[in-house]
């Protein structure tokens, strides 16, 4: 997919980033335990690509989406927007850069405004126009998600699951962002509705130009739309490859497993036992070395004691794993 | 399990039974007080010896007062005063509690824990001492009861507007708009505020019954609207001398305010209970 590194521009980069949230136990909270929610990631995405992110609950997918669109500060590392560095930044400016779709779209909408003003409020604020200008942008976006203009002045009880995605999307793309953060857009929605949102997500990027990081635990809603994909663990990233290659050839033990753990549609296949056993540990105290260790099959003494480092183990295919 | 009898949403009568009870009340005793000069037969301040201590008949139809002045009419005439100072005193209690509570349960940290420590302390005094120390030291008259109320009776609305902040700001719809480039006061007053004000709207209508009580009782102590003025509180306190021989001087101001008092309590009860989303069908 790629030949050039030199090609390749990025438009988000992020350096050894890491978050961890402060846990009180005990009566005096003396105790000074933290819950690890990223730690020490690196990547990037490219300009107009999709990165998928997956990784089971609790690993720090939704953690790093915050990181990203600096609704939360990092605790140590930096991010790179075009190349600039994302410090200090006047947070009413990174809207207008990135921009986010969240989970659920029953409380990303304001129950008491109406859809009008939800989509606009981003263009409102940073005076994007005159109030006519601003209202007849609103119900073009409201067409251009595959509303109707006069969605414009309706509340969201009135609309869908799916629909209120679609509100949640032309509220992001209002902004007129390079970036939009998907976190698990279309996990609280129908599987009918599921594709009819990726869809839109798919035109929408084509006509904005936009790059995604697009958050999941559902492996085939990613392979669907990344280009590129990463796998988390507890974290800390465990590979990241081009769609295809990562599907047909994983290479970390964990993206094996979570692999073998989609279930196919199909009767007449017997699945095979899942060769993964065990819970996901707290992330309070994670493992030493490599945090996939204790589940691991093909664990190594090494493992327990050193975290692994990013290996190209073929052109644009980086694994964390001592096995290569 | 099997003896108890399901759970039945509430019937119509249930639900909306107090509410037309408490607005009828609310309703009945505002517009009278609104409209006093037009339906009041005589002047409430106009003296008349010829006719003092009269008992309740047609001519008087509360009766008169020891100066001779018609019950009826300054029935009318205080319940404007005794509606005043609960309207005026909740707008302060609410108004100070918005704020503290927005400020304190947006903001957190710091902030909340001076904001609630200062609720706790206020909690701590006896109000309705607090309120006569304060208006022995300011002098009484309207202007200070409302004040005095209005700034001793917010703890509530601060503590109830900080719970529902702390769980709204929270919600993706307040990042969405930290993302689209809002200001704290832009969020709390068009995405907090819209979705707490329920409750507020609640606690201020208790308010107002309890705000009449307490300006009723410190009137009645001579600590509030001063005579000539009348309010339901100084038409009880002009009665009690003569309770024995004219009970209808104290007996229709009293029931002036059980009346509007219970109007507003029914009233906020049932507000609750129709607001209050989980009680929804």
């Amino acid at each position: 997919m790629t030949k050039n590194a030199l090609e390749i521009t990025n438009i988000l980069e992020i350096k050894n980033i890491k978050r961890h949230y402060p846990v009180s136990s005990g009566i005096l909270s003396l105790s000074k335990a933290t819950v690890k929610a990223v730690n020490d990631i690196s990547l990037e995405v490219r300009n107009g690509e999709t990165l998928g992110l997956v990784g089971e609950s609790g690993c720090g997918k939704s953690t790093l989406a915050r990181l990203l669109t600096g609704l939360e500060s990092p605790d140590a590392g930096s991010i790179f927007f075009k190349d600039k560095e994302f410090k200090n930044w006047d947070s009413a400016k990174i809207g207008t850069m990135m921009q986010m779709v969240f989970q659920d779209p029953y409380s990303s909408l304001n129950p008491r405004q109406k859809v009008g003003n939800i989509i606009s409020e981003g263009m409102r604020i940073h005076k994007f126009g005159s109030r006519k200008e601003i209202s007849a942008r609103v119900e073009e976006l409201l067409v251009q998600v595959g509303l109707r203009p006069e969605h414009a002045k309706r509340y969201p009880h009135e609309f869908s699951g799916g629909q209120r995605q679609r509100i949640a999307i032309a509220r992001a793309i209002a902004m007129n962002p390079d970036l939009i953060v998907c976190d698990e857009p279309v996990s609280a929605l129908d599987v009918s509705v599921q594709a009819q949102v990726l869809n839109l997500l798919k035109k929408i990027q084509k006509e904005f130009k936009l790059s995604y990081v697009f958050i999941s635990h559902d492996l085939s809603v990613v392979s669907h739309i990344s280009d590129r994909v990463a796998v988390m663990y507890l974290g800390k990233l465990m590979e990241i490859a081009p769609t295809e290659t990562l599907y047909h050839n994983p290479l970390h033990p964990y993206t094996q497993v979570l692999l073998e753990a989609v279930p196919i549609a199909d009767p007449t296949i017997k699945t095979v036992e899942a060769s993964i056993s065990g819970d996901m540990p707290s992330p309070i105290s994670p493992p030493s070395g490599c945090p996939f260790h204790p589940r691991c099959l093909k664990a190594m003494d090494i493992c327990k004691e050193t975290p692994p480092v990013r290996k190209e183990v073929e052109p644009d295919h980086y694994v964390f794993c001592h096995l290569y | 399990m099997r003896n108890k009898k399901p759970l039945t949403p509430p019937t119509r009568f249930q639900r909306y039974g107090l509410l037309i009870l408490g607005l009828t009340l609310v309703g009945t005793i505002s517009i009278a007080a609104i409209f006093a000069p037009l339906l009041t037969p005589y002047d409430p301040f106009a003296l008349n010896v010829d006719n003092l201590l009269q008992a309740p008949s047609s001519t008087h139809l509360f009766g008169t007062d020891a100066l001779g002045r018609d019950v009826f009419s300054r029935i009318l005439y205080g319940g404007r005063v005794s509606l005043w100072v609960g309207f005026v005193a909740v707008g302060i209690s609410t108004a100070i509690g918005l704020v503290l509570g927005l400020t304190a349960g947006y903001f957190g940290g710091l902030v909340d824990e001076i904001i609630m420590r200062g609720v706790d302390v206020m909690l701590c005094f006896p109000s309705f001492f607090l309120i006569l120390a304060v208006i022995a030291f300011l002098e009484p008259g309207l202007m200070n009861i409302m004040i005095v109320i209005g700034f001793t009776s917010w703890m509530g609305v601060a503590r109830l507007v900080r719970a529902e902040t702390l769980s709204l700001r929270k919600r993706d719809f307040v990042q969405a708009s930290k993302l689209a480039g809002a200001g704290p006061i832009r969020i709390m007053a068009t995405h907090i505020l819209p979705n707490a004000i329920t409750p507020v709207l609640v606690s201020a209508t208790l308010g107002v019954a309890g705000a009449i009580l307490v300006e009723s009782s410190l009137s009645f102590l001579g600590l509030g609207v001063q005579p000539p003025d009348p309010s339901w509180g100084n038409l009880l306190m002009d009665g009690k001398e003569v309770l024995e021989i004219a009970p209808w001087l104290s007996v229709f101001p009293g029931m002036a305010i059980l009346l509007t008092v219970l109007g507003y309590n029914l009233l906020g009860e049932a507000l609750r209970d129709i607001l209050d989303p989980r009680l929804k069908q």
